[in-house]
C-alpha cells in the first residue's frame, strides 16, 4: 500500500508526478479504514461519498498551486464541528447533530487542500483518558486490540497508529492529544493555548482546550500545525503572534540545548518502564549535545485537583447549553420544561459526563467557590510560576507523557481518583497554557511508551527541533502495530 | 409609627449598536422573529463569542454621562441559570469589573435637589422573547438574545415613589443626550426593576426588600411603588414580618403581585468567561469617548434660565428630551421669540404630539416653520386664534407661515377704516345688544364681538375690533 510505507514528501513527489491521483490515494485510504478498523474501531462516522468528490476536484488543481499537505487524507475528532457532517462528540446528545458550519481548523484543512475522511471517537465530550466514555464505541489499541487507546482522542492517535489516516486533529484539555499519542506510538502536539483557534471546537474546559496535531513523525505533526495554527478573529483567545516556519527548525542540531527534567515528574505513581525510558532518551538527546539536569516544579502536587477543579467547573458551565430546547436530544417523555431539562440531560449524557457536570457545579455554588473554584485558580497561578521559573533557565522541560503505558479495556480502576491519577504528567501543561509533545520512546510488553517534550509559550519550534532530532536518532517511530501486516 | 421609604433601582437599557454584542447579527427591534440570528446567538456547539467593541465605546459614553468611573481594565462573568430564553444556559454579564463603578444623578422633587449616588453600570447581552400560546407551548424568538445592555443600579439613595420618578426621568433623559439608546420603554429597550423597603423612622438598618418587577412604564413605577409601600406599611403595623420576595406589578388592578419568595440569594454560579480576554481601557480610549459626550440636559437647561431667560419649569420640560430640546434651540436660532417659543412647544405642540401619539419627527413641522408663525403673531399679521390654524396647516403639511397665510388669505385685518365698516354694519344688524349694553348688560359687548369675527372669518384684529365697537356704540 502506498500510504502506509511512504513519507509525506515522498507521497507529494508521486502525486507532483502524476503517478498516483489525490483520488487513488483517497480510495486506498477507504480500503484501508475498511480493513482495520472493525478491529480498531477508531472511526464515529466516514464521509467516503464527499471525499471522493473532493479528491477528484483536487486532482484538477494545478500542481504549483499545491502545498505539502495538498491531497492527503486527515481524520478530524469528532467534537470538531463540520458543515453537513454530524458532530457528536461521542454523546447521545448530538448523535443527530448536523452543524451548519465549519470550525476553524476544519477551513483551514480544506484551504490545505486536505481531504477530510471522517470523524474519530472520542471519550463523551472529550472527558476521559481511555475512550470507553463514548456512547458509540471502545477503540482498541491497534498495538494490542485488547487495551485501550488512551483518551480522549483515542480514535485520533489510533487511526494513526493503525495506518488509516497520516494525520488527524485531536484536542487537548489535560493530557487528550499525548496520552493517546503515547499509549499509541504515535507524535502528538498540545500547542500553547491561543495557538490554535478553538472555534468550532466543542467545549469542554474554555481555558484549558486546544486543538492539535497527531501523527506518525515529527515533520508531519510540524507541517499540520502549520496548516492550523493562527490568529482567528473568531477566537478572542487566540493569538496574533506570527506563526513560524516550523520546517526550517527541523535541523536535526540540538547541541547546547538546555533541558530541564523536574524530578516530581520522576517520583511516585510513575513506572519503572516510563522512567527507564525517559532516562534512555536523555542519554540520547545528550549524545546528540543538548544538557540535562534535574530541576523542581514545586507546586506540582496541586496541579491534578486543580485541573479537575477548574476543567469541571467550566464543563458544568460549557454543557448547560446541552438542555433539550434548541437542539440536541430530547427525551420524549418530557411534559414539562422542567422535565425537558432533567430527562433530557439525563437520558443522553454518560456517567463521567454526569460525575463531571455535579463536581464543576459544586465547585462553582455559592458557600464552594471559594474554598475549590477560587483556591484551585490561585494554585492554577503558581503552577505556571513554576514553568515560567524553570524556563527563563531551560529551553525545554521533559518527562514522560504518561505514567504508564495502555490499560486493559474494562481493566482501569473504578476508583475516579486513582483513574485521574493518569493525567498526573501531563494536566500541569495545560493549567500553565504552554505547549507539549508526545514521541514514541520506548516499549514495555508491547506497548508504547511516549516521552513528553515541553516548552515555553508559543515556542513550539524548540520542541519540534529537539523532537525531530531524537526521532531521527532512534527508529522507535519505524516500529509498525501487527495490524498493519495483517491481510 | 411612621416609615421611612428607602428605594433602589436596576436599570436596563438596550445599546442600539449595529450588531449584538457577543455576534455579527444585526441588532434592532421589529424584525421577524428569529431573523436577526447569527449561530452564536443559538449558543451552537463550538461557537464563541467576540465582543462588538462598539457596545464598550456606548457603554462608556453613557457611565461617563452619569459620573461613573470607568474601569481600566474589565472583562465578562457568566451567569449560569436555564431558561429557554436563554439559550447557552448562562448570560454573560460583568460580575466582578464592570465598566463603570460609582457615579450619581441629581433629581430635583417639590424644589428641592437631591443627588442619587449609583453603585455601578455595568454591560451584558440580553435574552431572547418568550410568547407563551394557548395551546400549552411556548415560542422563542431569539431575535433580542445578545441585544446589548447596560444595567444601572441605584444606591438604595430614594425615598419616595416621586424620587424614583425623577430619577428615572432624568437618567432617561442623560442617556437618551448620549445617544446610546432610545430608551423606549415601550419597545422595551428602558427597564426597570425596583426594590423597595421600609424602616422606622430614625432606624439605621435597612428593612427586608422585596423586588418589583413589570414595570412598563414610569407612572406604573411611581404607582407600583407606592402601592408596594401600602402593603408593607400595612404588614408591619399589623406586627407582620416583610418576606423577601419577587413581586410584579398588576397594571389591570394597580396592585403588586407575589412571583415568588427568594430564599438565600439566587445561586448563578459566576464563572469568569473564558473565551473573552480581559478588556484594557487605556487613557487615550477614555478621552476619545469623553470628547464625544455632548452638552446634558443640566448644562442645557442652566442655559436655558441664564442666557435665555426661561423659567426654570420651562427650562426642564424643554430639556426632558433631546430632540424637543434640539427643535427648540433650532427655533430660537431662527429667529423666534425663546418664550414664545417655549410656550409653542410646551402648549400646542406637546398637545399636538400626545393626542396624536407622534414624535416631534414624525410630524411636517419644521423650526423655520414655527419660527416663522410666532413672527407672524409678534407683527400682529395673524391674531393667535388664526395662529392655531396656521399651526395645524405647519405640524401636518409643512411649510413656512407666510405662505400659508398668504394662500388661505389669513391675514390678520387692521385697518380701521374696514373695521369701522363692519362695525357698523353689526350694530345695524343688532339694535337690541345696543339697548341690552347700556342697560349694564355687559354680555352684549361679547355677542357683538362674536358677530363682528364671524362676518370677518376670525381674521379681524380682536383689540382693534373691541376699541372700535366701544367707540360706535357711544354715537348710538
Amino acid at each position: 500500500m502506498t500510504l502506509l510505507n511512504k513519507t509525506t514528501a515522498e507521497l507529494q513527489s508521486l502525486l507532483h508526478n502524476k503517478e498516483i491521483t489525490i483520488k487513488e490515494l483517497t480510495e486506498e485510504t477507504f480500503a484501508r479504514v475498511a480493513k482495520t478498523d472493525d478491529k480498531v474501531q477508531a472511526f464515529i462516522s466516514t464521509n467516503e461519498e464527499k471525499a471522493l468528490e473532493r479528491a477528484e476536484q483536487l486532482d484538477n488543481e494545478p500542481v504549483e498551486n499545491r502545498g505539502p499537505l495538498f491531497g492527503l487524507p486527515v481524520g478530524i475528532k469528532d467534537n470538531i464541528v463540520t458543515k453537513g457532517i454530524t458532530t457528536t462528540s461521542a454523546s447521545r446528545m448530538l448523535e443527530d447533530f448536523i452543524p451548519v458550519y465549519d470550525a476553524t481548523v476544519v477551513e483551514k484543512l480544506n484551504q490545505a487542500g486536505m481531504v477530510s475522511i471522517g470523524k474519530l471517537n472520542l471519550d463523551e465530550f472529550a472527558m476521559g483518558s481511555t475512550t470507553e466514555t463514548s456512547a458509540f464505541k471502545t477503540t482498541c489499541n491497534p498495538w494490542n486490540l485488547d487495551h485501550v487507546p488512551g483518551g480522549s482522542s483515542g480514535g485520533s492517535a489510533a487511526a494513526v497508529a493503525a495506518g488509516e489516516v497520516p494525520f488527524a486533529l485531536g484536542t487537548d484539555t489535560g493530557g487528550s492529544i499525548r496520552q493517546p499519542a503515547a499509549f499509541c506510538g504515535v507524535v502528538g502536539m498540545k500547542p500553547t493555548y491561543g495557538r490554535v483557534s478553538r472555534y468550532g471546537l466543542i467545549a469542554l474546559a474554555s481555558s484549558l482546550d486546544q486543538i492539535g496535531p497527531i501523527t506518525r513523525t515529527v515533520e508531519d505533526n510540524a507541517l499540520l500545525l502549520q496548516a492550523i495554527a493562527g490568529h482567528d478573529e473568531k477566537d478572542s483567545s487566540s493569538s496574533s503572534k506570527e506563526v513560524p516556519n516550523y520546517i526550517e527548525h527541523l535541523t536535526g542540531d540540538i547541541r547546547g540545548i538546555k533541558i530541564g527534567v523536574p524530578k516530581e515528574y520522576m517520583g511516585v505513581g510513575v513506572g519503572e518502564d516510563a522512567k527507564n525510558a525517559v532516562l534512555e532518551a536523555l542519554k540520547v538527546l545528550e549524545s546528540l549535545g543538548a544538557e540535562w539536569e534535574e530541576v523542581s516544579l514545586p507546586h506540582t502536587t496541586y496541579a491534578l485537583p486543580a485541573y479537575y477543579y477548574i476543567s469541571s467547573a467550566e464543563a458544568s458551565s460549557n454543557l448547560s447549553r446541552y438542555d433539550g430546547v434548541h437542539f440536541g436530544y430530547r427525551s420524549e417523555d418530557a411534559k414539562s420544561l422542567d422535565e425537558i431539562y432533567r430527562k433530557s440531560r439525563a437520558e443522553s449524557f454518560g456517567r463521567d459526563v454526569k460525575r463531571r457536570i455535579l463536581l464543576g457545579t459544586y465547585a462553582l455554588s455559592a458557600g464552594h467557590y471559594e474554598e475549590y473554584y477560587k483556591k484551585a485558580q490561585k494554585a492554577r497561578m503558581l503552577v505556571a510560576q513554576d514553568f515560567a521559573n524553570v524556563f527563563s533557565k531551560y529551553d525545554v522541560i521533559i518527562s514522560s507523557a504518561a505514567p504508564t503505558t495502555a490499560y486493559k479495556i474494562d481493566g482501569e480502576p473504578d476508583d475516579i481518583v486513582t483513574k485521574y491519577m493518569g493525567d498526573i504528567l501531563t494536566t500541569p501543561i495545560n493549567l500553565a497554557g504552554v505547549p507539549a509533545i508526545s514521541v514514541p520512546c520506548g516499549f514495555s510488553n508491547g506497548l508504547p511508551l511516549g516521552l513528553q517534550i515541553i516548552g515555553n509559550h508559543f515556542d513550539e519550534a524548540t520542541i519540534y527541533k529537539v523532537a525531530h532530532a531524537y526521532e531521527q536518532a532512534t527508529d522507535f517511530h519505524k516500529r509498525t502495530p501487527a495490524i498493519w501486516e495483517e491481510k | 409609627m411612621n416609615f421611612e421609604t428607602i428605594i433602589g433601582l436596576e436599570v436596563h437599557v438596550e445599546l442600539k449598536t449595529n450588531t449584538k454584542i457577543f455576534s455579527s447579527a444585526p441588532s434592532h427591534f421589529g424584525a421577524e422573529p428569529n431573523k436577526n440570528i447569527h449561530v452564536t446567538d443559538l449558543a451552537y456547539p463550538g461557537v464563541m463569542p467576540v465582543l462588538n467593541k462598539s457596545v464598550v465605546d456606548f457603554g462608556m459614553k453613557a457611565a461617563m454621562a452619569l459620573n461613573c468611573d470607568i474601569a481600566d481594565v474589565m472583562h465578562f462573568d457568566r451567569k449560569h441559570y436555564f431558561y429557554p430564553d436563554n439559550p447557552k444556559a448562562y448570560q454573560i454579564s460583568q460580575e466582578d469589573r464592570p465598566i463603570g463603578v460609582g457615579g450619581w444623578v441629581e433629581i430635583e422633587v417639590d424644589g428641592k435637589k437631591k443627588k442619587i449616588r449609583l453603585n455601578r453600570i455595568h454591560l451584558e447581552e440580553d435574552a431572547g422573547k418568550l410568547t407563551h400560546t394557548e395551546h400549552g407551548y411556548s415560542l422563542v424568538d431569539l431575535n433580542r438574545q445578545g441585544t446589548p445592555l447596560i444595567e444601572i443600579v441605584s444606591e438604595a439613595d430614594i425615598r419616595s415613589a416621586d424620587e424614583a420618578y425623577a430619577f428615572l426621568e432624568k437618567l432617561k433623559a442623560i442617556i437618551e443626550y448620549t445617544g446610546v439608546s432610545d430608551c423606549r420603554m415601550e419597545e422595551g429597550s428602558l427597564r426597570c426593576d425596583a426594590n423597595i423597603s421600609l424602616r422606622p423612622v430614625g432606624q439605621k438598618e435597612f428593612g427586608t426588600k422585596t423586588e418589583l418587577k413589570n414595570l412598563n412604564s414610569f407612572n406604573f413605577v411611581r404607582r407600583g411603588i407606592i402601592k408596594e409601600v401600602e402593603r408593607q406599611e400595612k404588614i408591619l403595623l399589623s406586627g407582620g414580618v416583610i418576606e423577601q420576595e419577587t413581586r410584579r406589578y398588576d397594571e389591570s388592578t394597580g396592585d403588586t403581585v407575589l412571583m415568588r419568595i427568594k430564599g438565600s440569594a439566587d445561586d448563578y454560579r459566576f464563572i469568569n468567561d473564558p473565551d473573552l480576554p480581559e478588556i484594557h481601557i487605556d487613557e487615550d480610549w477614555k478621552a476619545r469617548i469623553r470628547a464625544e459626550i455632548p452638552e446634558l440636559p443640566d448644562a442645557r437647561k442652566d442655559r436655558y434660565m441664564n442666557e435665555l431667560g426661561l423659567p426654570a419649569y420651562d427650562a426642564m420640560v424643554l430639556t426632558l428630551t433631546k430632540e424637543m430640546s434640539d427643535f427648540y434651540e433650532a427655533t430660537v436660532e431662527a429667529g423666534a421669540d425663546p418664550k414664545l417659543a417655549s410656550n409653542w412647544l410646551m402648549g400646542e405642540v406637546s398637545a399636538y404630539l400626545n393626542a396624536e401619539q407622534k414624535e416631534l419627527a414624525e410630524t411636517k413641522l419644521t423650526p423655520e416653520g414655527l419660527t416663522s408663525m410666532i413672527k407672524l403673531i409678534e407683527d400682529g399679521t395673524i391674531s393667535s386664534k388664526i395662529a392655531k390654524k396656521v399651526f395645524k396647516e405647519l405640524i401636518e403639511k409643512g411649510g413656512i407661515a407666510d405662505d400659508i397665510v398668504k394662500a388661505k388669505g389669513l391675514v390678520q385685518i387692521s385697518d380701521e377704516g374696514t373695521l369701522r365698516k363692519m362695525v357698523a354694519e353689526t350694530l345695524e344688524a343688532n339694535p337690541q345688544s345696543i339697548v341690552d349694553y347700556k342697560d349694564g348688560k355687559g354680555r352684549a359687548l361679547g355677542f357683538l364681538v362674536g358677530q363682528i369675527m364671524k362676518a370677518s372669518k376670525g381674521q379681524a384684529n380682536p383689540q382693534l375690533v373691541n376699541k372700535i365697537l366701544l367707540e360706535e356704540i357711544e354715537k348710538h
